[in-house]
């Protein structure tokens, strides 16, 4: 992975407000980064500031290495959060247009919409005007119209809102698509499970800070506190007694523990396999939603 | 991509979106049909030259003279017969004396009347009645041509606010580049429809047989029309796209609108009711919002000396390049702000875009 993306002590106030605080973050490229955070906490207007609709009090974003221009601009795909394209233009040409803007020729524009609403299984929809669509198919034209000139960076403002899940797989499947031929892709969500469940690195904002951010599976084993699930044949209510472990969860054969600093895992385990079998025994990952409740705090 | 060619694109956009919308193909249509039905029907209703009976051939040639279709009668009875059926609107008997059914048609009594000879000093080349009417045209055209298409642009601007499309463009082009692809677009459209219906208004005018005094009268003051009426029509089309970028919905536009739409409105008026007063048309006519209406009425009673419009069309251009700096810095700073309508004020002090 290499880094293209620096977002380095943006501020950003509007009035007496500030909504940003020293936001610093980057993407790299090959990989989906998932920008997750409560309504109000910043996500847009960091987004914006990225694509330079906003500008920002202080701070820099730089695009591999250089502050962002115009000229580098041009190869950024943006989906705003609230969706606008022309309601009385077909989608065909609208998306052509919107490639033109970015840089393309005319003709590869045209072929590269082609491609692209046959990908998004749109075709049948290319001469229809945008407010025939389907609420579902003006989100797929939208995706289409940030996606037509190849980006190199792609910034997806809730991309899955209002998306059913079919559609859903189909856009995960085109973004997977680009990160794979080396886009970089910032995109943010309240759907923590599928934030989850897709991304590879992970950017936390809550009040405009940034409350974590790195690869997904760095931050699930920073915040993986000592907790385990083990499960046996009969009782597991002797864990109570058993040095340096706090119950949190008992059901009959189940339970959920954690170990006081220096107590060894291991050794709850031989005591329970002394007792009998043992069915289960593994740490207990926390979820993104864990994680991100327990930063945000 | 330059900015001249991301203002292209918009240009091209907005002028193939105008083509095909409907209100503007509507609009199009029913002023020229309005204009042709203006110039037709009068002519229409004209019908024919007036048809006069005559008996014993004395008079039949001043009659004829006269354009008026002499028919042949044998006799007096026979004149009568004409008359009473409705063939003829008189006839003229030896005498002379004339036959009609309830009035004498103007045209007859006319022609056999022999009147004084006249010699004016002061020739008028055409009708005093057109005289009042073109330049009145002049103004009307420009007044509804400015509103209209002045509105079209704040629609334009207002729409693309709505739909928030507008966050995609800047993201990709810079917003002078699409504020100056908007604004030529629809001057270029204003033009075109106003030379179309002023080239057919030329066209039907002739094919119709107005006097051609008039025509040729116009032209030094059209002439004179069009390049301050473009400069005018330029002064004011950024400063539509400024309001229509203050309103975050349609239903904004009339009262972010309404400044405008009193810059058009007051000098109109003005010229209307002060056209007779020589001393506020000379200063209408250097005033750049009402220039454009004023001059040229000037031009057309041959009023301004000849230096004057260029005068005239340099105080315009220095306000056009004013008002085109105040209405690009007023739509830069509220084009994003989609929460709720823009102040003047807040949109003069942001600036935001990069």
């Amino acid at each position: 992975m290499t880094t293209v993306l620096n977002v380095e002590a943006v501020n950003r106030s509007f009035g007496e407000r500030q909504v940003l605080k020293d936001v610093s973050f980057s993407v790299g490229t090959g990989r989906l980064t998932g920008f997750v955070g409560a309504n109000g906490a910043g996500k847009t207007t960091t987004m914006r500031i990225v694509l330079g609709v906003l500008g920002a009090d202080s701070g820099t974003v730089s695009w591999r290495g250089a502050p962002v221009t115009r000229a580098a601009r041009q190869s950024f795909g943006y989906m705003p959060e609230e969706r606008g394209l022309y309601p009385k233009m077909t989608v065909g040409e609208q998306i052509v247009y919107l490639g033109r803007l970015h840089g393309l020729s005319a003709a590869d524009a045209r072929q590269r919409t082609t491609a692209l609403l046959e990908r998004l299984e749109l075709t049948e929809r290319a001469g229809e005007t945008v407010e025939k669509l389907s609420l579902g198919n003006q989100q797929r034209a939208q995706i289409a119209a940030a996606l037509v000139h190849d980006p190199e960076l792609l910034v997806l403002d809730e991309p899955f809102s209002g998306l059913d899940p079919i559609a859903v797989e189909k856009v995960l499947a085109v973004l997977r698509e680009r990160a794979r031929a080396g886009a970089a892709v910032l995109f943010s969500s309240h759907q923590l499970e599928l934030v989850e469940r897709l991304c590879d690195d992970l950017v936390i904002i809550a009040d405009g800070t940034i409350r974590a951010a790195g690869p997904r599976a760095t931050l699930r084993e920073q915040y993986t506190l000592p907790r385990y699930r083990i499960e046996v044949d009969g009782d597991a209510g002797w864990l109570r007694d058993e040095p340096g472990v706090t119950l949190t969860e008992l059901d009959g054969a189940h339970a959920v523990f954690d170990l006081t600093p220096g107590a060894d895992d291991q050794t709850v385990l031989r005591s329970a396999l002394a007792r009998g079998p043992v069915r289960a025994f593994a740490p207990v990952r926390p979820t993104l939603a864990e994680i991100f409740h327990e930063v945000i705090q | 991509m330059t900015t001249f060619q991301a203002a292209r694109l918009v240009f091209a956009r907005e002028l193939t979106a105008k083509l095909r919308d409907k209100a503007f193909i509507f609009s199009t249509v029913s002023f020229l049909v309005v204009l042709i039905g203006s110039i037709a029907i009068p002519a229409m209703l004209n019908g024919g030259p007036t048809r006069v009976a005559v008996v014993g051939g004395t008079s039949a040639p001043v009659l004829g003279a006269a354009a008026l279709e002499v028919v042949e009668a044998t006799d007096a009875a026979a004149a009568e017969r004409l008359v009473r059926d409705g063939d003829v609107a008189a006839a003229v008997l030896p005498g002379p004396r004339v036959l009609a059914l309830e009035e004498a048609p103007d045209e007859v009594l006319d022609a056999l009347s022999t009147l004084p000879p006249v010699e004016l000093l002061q020739a008028q080349p055409f009708d005093p009645v057109l005289a009042t009417l073109v330049p009145l045209a002049l103004a009307m055209l420009c007044y509804i041509t400015s509103m209209l298409f002045g509105i079209q642009i704040s629609q334009s601007v207002v729409e693309e606010k709505q739909t928030r499309i507008v966050e995609i463009l800047v993201a990709s082009i810079p917003v002078r580049a699409l504020l100056a692809g908007k604004v030529a677009a629809i001057t270029v459209l204003a033009f075109a429809q106003m030379a179309l219906l002023v080239v057919i208004a030329l066209i039907g005018t002739r094919v119709a047989g107005l006097d051609s005094g008039v025509i040729d009268a116009i032209r030094p003051a059209l002439g004179w029309f069009l390049p301050f009426f473009a400069l005018g029509f330029i002064m004011l089309a950024t400063v539509w796209a400024a309001v229509g970028a203050l309103a975050a919905r349609q239903e904004d536009l009339g009262s972010t609108t309404g400044t405008v739409q009193m810059l058009i409105l007051i000098p109109f008026f003005a010229v209307i009711f002060m056209r007779d007063n020589d001393a506020v048309l000379t200063a209408l006519s250097y005033f750049p919002f009402s220039a454009a209406m004023a001059m040229p009425i000037r031009i057309f009673e041959n009023d301004a000396a000849a230096w004057e419009p260029f005068l005239a069309l340099a105080v315009l251009v220095v306000s056009a390049i004013g008002m085109l700096l105040v209405g690009a810095r007023v739509y830069q700073g509220s084009l994003l702000r989609t929460n709720g309508k823009t102040s003047f004020l807040a949109a003069w002090r942001t600036r935001s875009t990069v």
